[in-house]
C-alpha cells in the first residue's frame, strides 16, 4: 500500500511541536534485539530515528486503535503497544527509568485521533452549555457582534492561536473554510428557552458579562470551530444529544470520565 | 521509511467520516484521472481501486492544504511538496463542498487548535480550566503555549 511518506516524514520533523521526544530501547523487527533510538511523538504519529540528529526518520508507527501496556520483559521498565488487527504486530519498548516509561505510557496511550476527538467534543458541549446558560441568562439570544475588546486569558496565546488559521497554511486553506463559515455565524441562533443539560448553575453573573458574546470574538477563529458550532445549532439541542448518545451508546458520563483519563491503559504487570 | 502497513490496513477498515467513489488524479505529470473510492477515516485519506478490499493507497492529512479547483474539483497538496498535487473530482459542487470541509476537519493539529481555543474559551468564561476534572491538563498535547505553530506563517 501507498503512504504519502516524504510528507509524513516531513511532518516529524517540522516545526509543530511534537507531544513528546526522548530516547528509548525499541525491540528490533527483525534484529531482535532492543535498539535505542530516537523517539519524537506527534499527533497520533510515533516517529523513530537512528540517532537524535537524523534527519529521516527510520520508521512511523500510527498509533491508532492501540493499546499501550506494561509488560514482562527480561528488558526493565519495558511495555509494549498493541494493535488489534490480525496478525498485527507487537511494539516492544523499554525505557531507561521507571519516570521515563510511566510517562511514555501515558503519552502513548492518549495520543489516538479518536482520543482527541473524543475531549474536543466533551469542551465543545460544555462550551454549549455555557453558552446557553449565557443566552438564557441574557434572556435573548446571542446577537453577532465582535467582543472588540478582546478579554485575553491568563496564557495570553489564546487569541493569536485563534487568528492563526486564516493566515497559516498548515492544516490545509481555512480561507476557505472561514468565508464559508462567515456567512455561517448570522445563522447562529441559539434557542431560547432551552432547558440546561445537567442544571448546572454556570458561574458568577460578573464572569458571564465579561464574557458575553464570545463566540463571534475572535475574527478567524479556529473557523472550524464556527462551522461546527453551526453543525451543533443548526439541530435542536436535544436532537444532538440522541445522536451523540447512540453513536457512543455504552458511554455513560461516567465512562466518559474514565475514558479520558485513562483511555487505551491497561496494566498487566505480573 | 518504514511504517505498519497492517494496522494502517486495518484502519482503512473502520468506519469513516466520509467516503465516495471520486474521481482522482496523483501528483506526478502523466497522471490521469481514475474512479476510485476515496474514505477518510481520522486524519487519513484511503483510496481504493473499485472494488478491491485493500486500499491502494493512504494519505497523511497533516501539513497539508485543500482548495477548490473549479466547481466539481478539489486538490490536497502537502506544504513539503507544494508542486505536486492531488485532483479529486466531485459528482456535485455540494460533495465537493463536503469533502473540503471534512478534510479541513480530519487533521490532528487542527483538532488540538479547536482543543485550545474551546479549553481557552470556557477558562475564559467560568475561571476553571475544563480539563483539570480529568486530570490532563498538564498533557503537552493540550498546550496553549506549546510554541512556533501558533505564529502566523508565511506561505
Amino acid at each position: 500500500m501507498k503512504l504519502n511518506e516524504r510528507s509524513v516524514a516531513h511532518y516529524a520533523t517540522c516545526d509543530s511541536p511534537p507531544d513528546k521526544t526522548g530516547f528509548l530501547f525499541k525491540k528490533g523487527e527483525r534484529n531482535t534485539a532492543y535498539h535505542r533510538r530516537w523517539l519524537i511523538l506527534k499527533g497520533n504519529m510515533l516517529f523513530y530515528f537512528e540517532e537524535r540528529e537524523s534527519r529521516e526518520p527510520i520508521g512511523v508507527i500510527v498509533l491508532e486503535g492501540c493499546t499501550v501496556e506494561l509488560c514482562e520483559s527480561a528488558e526493565e521498565f519495558a511495555f509494549a503497544i498493541k494493535f488489534d488487527c490480525a496478525k498485527a504486530r507487537v511494539y516492544k519498548m523499554a525505557a531507561e527509568n521507571q519516570a521515563a516509561m510511566e510517562s511514555w505510557v501515558k503519552a502513548l496511550s492518549r495520543a489516538s485521533f479518536d482520543y482527541m476527538r473524543l475531549v474536543v467534543r466533551e469542551l465543545e458541549r460544555q462550551l454549549e452549555e455555557i453558552q446557553e446558560g449565557a443566552a438564557g441568562l441574557q434572556g435573548r439570544p446571542k446577537s453577532s457582534k465582535k467582543a472588540g475588546g478582546v478579554a485575553r486569558s491568563k496564557s495570553g496565546a489564546s487569541f493569536s492561536a485563534s487568528h492563526v488559521p486564516s493566515t497559516q497554511v498548515t492544516g490545509a486553506a481555512l480561507a476557505q473554510g472561514s468565508a464559508h463559515a462567515r456567512s455561517l455565524q448570522e445563522e447562529v441562533q441559539l434557542p431560547s428557552g432551552t432547558s440546561k443539560e445537567n442544571g448546572v448553575a454556570w458561574s458568577k453573573p460578573s464572569a458571564l458579562v465579561n464574557g458575553g458574546a464570545s463566540l463571534e470574538s475572535p475574527v478567524s477563529p479556529g473557523t472550524g470551530c464556527f462551522s461546527k458550532l453551526h453543525d451543533w445549532y443548526g439541530k435542536e439541542v436535544a436532537e444532538l444529544r440522541v445522536e451523540w448518545l447512540q453513536k457512543n451508546s455504552s458511554l455513560s458520563l461516567f465512562n466518559l470520565c474514565l475514558m479520558i483519563f485513562l483511555p487505551n491503559l491497561s496494566l498487566t504487570v505480573i | 521509511m518504514r511504517f505498519n502497513e497492517k494496522e494502517l490496513i486495518s484502519l482503512s477498515r473502520q468506519p469513516s467520516e466520509r467516503a465516495a467513489e471520486l474521481g482522482m488524479r496523483g501528483p506526478k505529470k502523466g497522471d490521469v484521472v481514475k474512479r476510485r473510492l476515496v474514505k477518510l477515516v481520522v486524519n487519513f485519506l484511503f483510496y481504493f481501486r473499485t472494488d478491491e478490499e485493500e486500499p491502494q493507497g493512504a494519505l497523511l492529512l497533516e501539513q497539508c492544504r485543500v482548495e477548490r479547483e473549479d466547481s466539481l474539483a478539489f486538490s490536497i497538496t502537502f506544504l513539503d511538496e507544494a508542486e505536486r498535487k492531488y485532483l479529486f473530482e466531485c459528482d456535485s459542487q455540494e460533495q465537493c463542498q463536503e469533502w473540503i470541509d471534512s478534510i479541513i476537519k480530519a487533521s490532528y493539529e487542527f483538532m488540538r487548535k479547536n482543543l485550545i481555543f474551546y479549553r481557552t474559551e470556557i477558562h475564559r468564561l467560568t475561571g476553571k480550566d475544563p480539563l483539570e476534572q480529568y486530570g490532563i491538563e498538564d498533557e503537552t498535547r493540550f498546550q496553549v503555549t506549546s510554541g512556533l505553530h501558533l505564529m502566523p506563517k508565511d506561505i
